[in-house]
């Protein structure tokens, strides 16, 4: 296997995502692909935007939205970005074991940004009756919100998935594009989450 | 291993290999076979349509029925017929016009392709199961959230799922052109298909994700008794109807662009002249793509957005015809001069300058807001985007087809049956359609199934309905002609038109890895370069050495089928909830592919380079 060679360098490159074709075509890949989520994304904030006053006789914004956890959320959220910028650069130190430390720190505080979400769902569901199905206002505000979880929930499979990939053989110019292109994917779900900060919360309860 | 290729091979091993292809010219053929059947599937919807109103009051079909005909001669026509004939010209020809042995994403074309194709069987089984989707190509709620039965259902999780191809096509080809260019092909040298095959898989990217959530939103009041659309709930159908169209206007210059790329090498080669004004036919397609994402809300203007809405889109869609004259021009400036030759490729080119101009002029007509009350929703407009989509797509889809058949099979498409296609095909066409103008002017509106006799419009829809037949025939002798091209045609050169692109400078058909060394690209049009300083082919960029080839795969397949089967289980749990298993287990199949995809190292393999002479005979 020739490939054993060229993707197990002595010394790891400075680019290591970009050091192989494969990995420049899957890094401006992803880039696109992140164009094609951003205009997703925008299309579910406009019809929220469009729709968060018809709460059809239900609770409104600014009764059901309190700022605490979605605070402790936004802190979870951001600073599991910070972690994944560190292990990236680990990876690019090409110490495999320091990303991999930092990226199960991501993972966990992933984790805990779900629990709150799922928490703050089964509040208004239970004790709000403020459902999917209540009015229109509802049905974006799950939309748009879930939407963005349901992206915390992939991007928190895929690194684990890849984490117990490579656990055993480290890194190479193979997999380091994966990684890569994984916290790329960690970095928009928080650009995504700050928007959903301001539009949903902050703006609706002020 | 790869000097076995010429060896004689079972059924069974070739449809296998098609299943697992990751060879974008056989992905381009899969295309070209799937489009071409889904365009027949439409058109013969188009020819009930055209049967039914052939005279006043008449009782060819059921005004149900006629609902479920229109809604998909609409949707397959777009989705499943022109978008994968665009897909399949793309990928024949655009990896060999930059000098690539390959696109960015082998597997992912692949995926892109298997997607498309089950999303359009999905949404042609709706034909079986209780009746097709009958809320029109453009699904408006509240019509579409309220249609009974499944039809809807079908059209929304069909063209999610095709529409998902069509997205990760777009990047495919994104990433290919920007990465994967011959040394020396800058941009400004790409040939002007390679051009707008990149602007369009630009627009696909921004475009298609407002139609996935538009989907979702109707899929989830439709299935999950979400009020998106619900006016009852505090919903807005206006929504929709944005959504919509911000997809739906840059999709006809998803279509166009690409014919556009085609007719641009098409009047070039056969004017044997570089294309007029080179620089501002890619400025004029880069504008175009960017303009086609600030006009979409002419399709509302009688929505009641008010006059500044209804101005400022009026003005920026009369802008479009700017950038449109300019290639308009660009082309005959091409053919003034030119050594001409007409044939087959050469007849829709030019059958298409005034067609589409017609068809652009009616679009101007129609961008006049104040105008477009008087317009909307009569047949005025069913001429005018027939006008440009058969005028345009479909004439550069034939005009591609014609002119890439050798590169794609080896072999020219007969030219005296091309001939007699494009004059039936070019005056049914227009027999067809001119006459739906006045038709509309008259106030005939769309998606009527009858009209009442004695208003003036009898003998004009019957003239349209004849035309519908002519158009029918040239269709046929085409099919006749594919099939006696494969059957008796001669094999050509690797140059059989004298061409002037690089896709000309290695055999027809291309061996799997299209170049055994890259090309080194020295201006535009680099082929007739070379040849006008007289050389025989492209000088190679590198030493003849190993290529490097991606693995097949079956997984695309697979993960298709998997998204196919919990279509179902979404469809139907609205009636029985023991249906959500096939939910699960769809997507519990394509998880298991993707999770397989993932951690299973897939690293391709090497073509040698003595293999390469023993293949050549060297």
């Amino acid at each position: 296997m020739s490939d054993e060679h060229t993707l197990n360098p002595e010394i790891m490159p400075e680019e290591p995502e970009k050091a192989t074709l494969e990995g420049r075509n899957k890094f401006l890949g992803f880039w696109f692909f992140l164009g094609g989520e951003t205009v997703l994304f925008a299309s579910l904030f406009g019809t929220y935007l469009a729709l968060k006053g018809s709460n059809n006789g239900g609770p409104t914004a600014d009764e059901l939205f309190g700022l605490e956890l979605v605070f402790i959320m936004t802190m979870l959220l951001l600073t599991s970005s910070l972690t994944s910028v560190y292990a990236i650069y680990h990876m690019k130190n090409n110490d495999f074991k320091k990303m991999q430390l930092w990226l199960g720190i991501t993972v966990i505080l992933g984790l805990a940004f779900l629990g709150c979400e799922l928490y703050e769902f089964t509040e208004y569901i239970l004790h709000e009756d403020f459902t999917f199905r209540s009015s229109a206002f509802g049905s974006a505000f799950y939309t748009l919100v879930g939407f963005h979880g349901g992206h915390v929930l992939f991007g928190l499979l895929w690194i684990v998935t890849l984490m117990a990939r490579n656990a055993k053989r480290g890194l190479n110019l193979y997999n380091a594009p994966k990684f890569y292109v994984a916290s790329l994917y960690w970095h928009f779900i928080d650009v995504v989450w700050v928007f959903i900060f301001t539009v949903v919360y902050l703006m609706g309860v002020i | 291993m790869s000097s076995t290729i010429a060896q004689k091979r079972g059924f069974a091993s070739t449809l296998w290999d098609y299943l697992t292809t990751v060879d974008h010219k056989k992905i381009g053929i899969m295309y070209l076979i799937a489009g071409g059947f889904f365009f027949l599937v439409g058109g013969l919807e188009a020819m009930a349509i055209r049967w039914q109103l052939v005279r006043p009051e008449n009782d060819f079909v059921s005004a149900g029925f006629y609902n479920e005909l229109l809604t998909m001669h609409g949707t397959t026509m777009i989705f499943l017929a022109a978008m994968p004939l665009i897909f399949a010209l793309m990928n024949a020809v655009v990896p060999l016009q930059i000098g690539a042995r390959d696109v960015a994403f082998p597997f992912l074309n692949s995926l892109g392709f298997w997607l498309f194709l089950f999303g359009g069987v999905l949404l042609n089984c709706s034909w079986f199961l209780g009746g097709a989707p009958d809320a029109g190509w453009t699904a408006y709620a509240p019509l579409s959230t309220t249609s009974p039965g499944h039809g809807v259902d079908f059209y929304v999780l069909g063209l999610q799922i095709s529409g998902a191809g069509t997205l990760i096509g777009g990047i495919n080809f994104l990433v290919t052109i920007v990465n994967m260019r011959a040394p020396g092909m800058t941009y400004m040298r790409m040939p002007l298909f390679t051009w707008t095959a990149f602007v369009t898989s630009a627009l696909i990217l921004f475009a298609f994700p407002a139609l996935t959530v538009g989907l979702f939103l109707l899929m989830f009041d439709r299935m999950f008794g979400s009020g998106f659309f619900d006016a009852g709930m505090g919903g807005n159908s206006v929504i929709w109807e944005h959504l919509f169209w911000i997809f739906g206007h840059p999709e006809v210059y998803i279509l166009i662009l690409p014919a556009f790329g085609v007719f641009s090498d098409v009047f070039s080669t056969f004017s044997k002249k570089r294309l007029f004004g080179y620089t501002a036919m890619v400025f004029a397609t880069v504008l175009i793509g960017f303009l086609g994402f600030m006009v979409w809300a002419h399709h509302m203007f009688t929505v009641g957005l008010g006059p500044a809405a209804n101005s400022i889109f009026a003005v920026a869609t009369m802008a479009i015809a700017v950038p449109t004259g300019i290639k308009i021009f660009n082309w005959l400036f091409t053919l003034w001069g030119g050594n001409i030759k007409i044939n087959s490729a050469m007849l829709w080119a030019l059958g298409f300058i005034p067609s589409f101009t017609i068809g652009g002029m009616t679009g101007v007509m129609l961008a006049a807001a104040a105008a477009d009350y008087q317009f909307h929703d009569t047949y005025f407009v069913v001429a005018h985007f027939h006008y440009v989509i058969v005028g345009g797509v479909v004439f550069g889809i034939f005009s591609g087809l014609h002119y890439w058949w050798p590169k794609m099979f080896g072999k020219i498409l007969n030219e005296g049956l091309g001939k007699f296609t494009f004059w039936t095909f070019f005056i049914g066409f227009h027999l067809t359609f001119f006459i739906q103008h006045f038709l509309g002017l008259m106030g005939m509106p769309r998606r009527y199934w009858i009209y009442l006799e004695n208003q003036g419009l009898d003998t004009g829809n019957a003239v349209s309905t004849a035309g519908a037949f002519l158009m029918a025939i040239g269709t046929i002798v085409f099919l006749y002609n594919v099939i006696i091209t494969s059957v008796k045609g001669e094999k050509v050169s690797g140059d059989p038109w004298d061409g002037r692109t690089l896709e000309w400078s290695i055999p027809s058909p291309p061996p799997h890895y299209n170049f055994r060394q890259t090309p080194l690209v020295r201006g535009l049009d680099p082929l007739w370069i070379e040849k006008s300083e007289g050389r025989k082919g492209m000088t190679p960029a590198e030493p003849l050495g190993d290529i490097h080839m991606p693995n097949s795969s079956i997984l695309p397949f697979v993960m298709s089928l998997g998204l196919f089967i919990a279509s179902f289980g979404f469809i139907y749990q609205t009636s029985d909830k023991s249906w959500l298993s096939l939910v699960f287990i769809g997507m519990g199949i394509l998880l298991g592919c993707m999770f397989i995809r993932s951690v299973k190292d897939d690293h391709g393999y090497h073509i040698h380079k003595e293999d390469l002479d023993k293949e050549a005979g060297l």
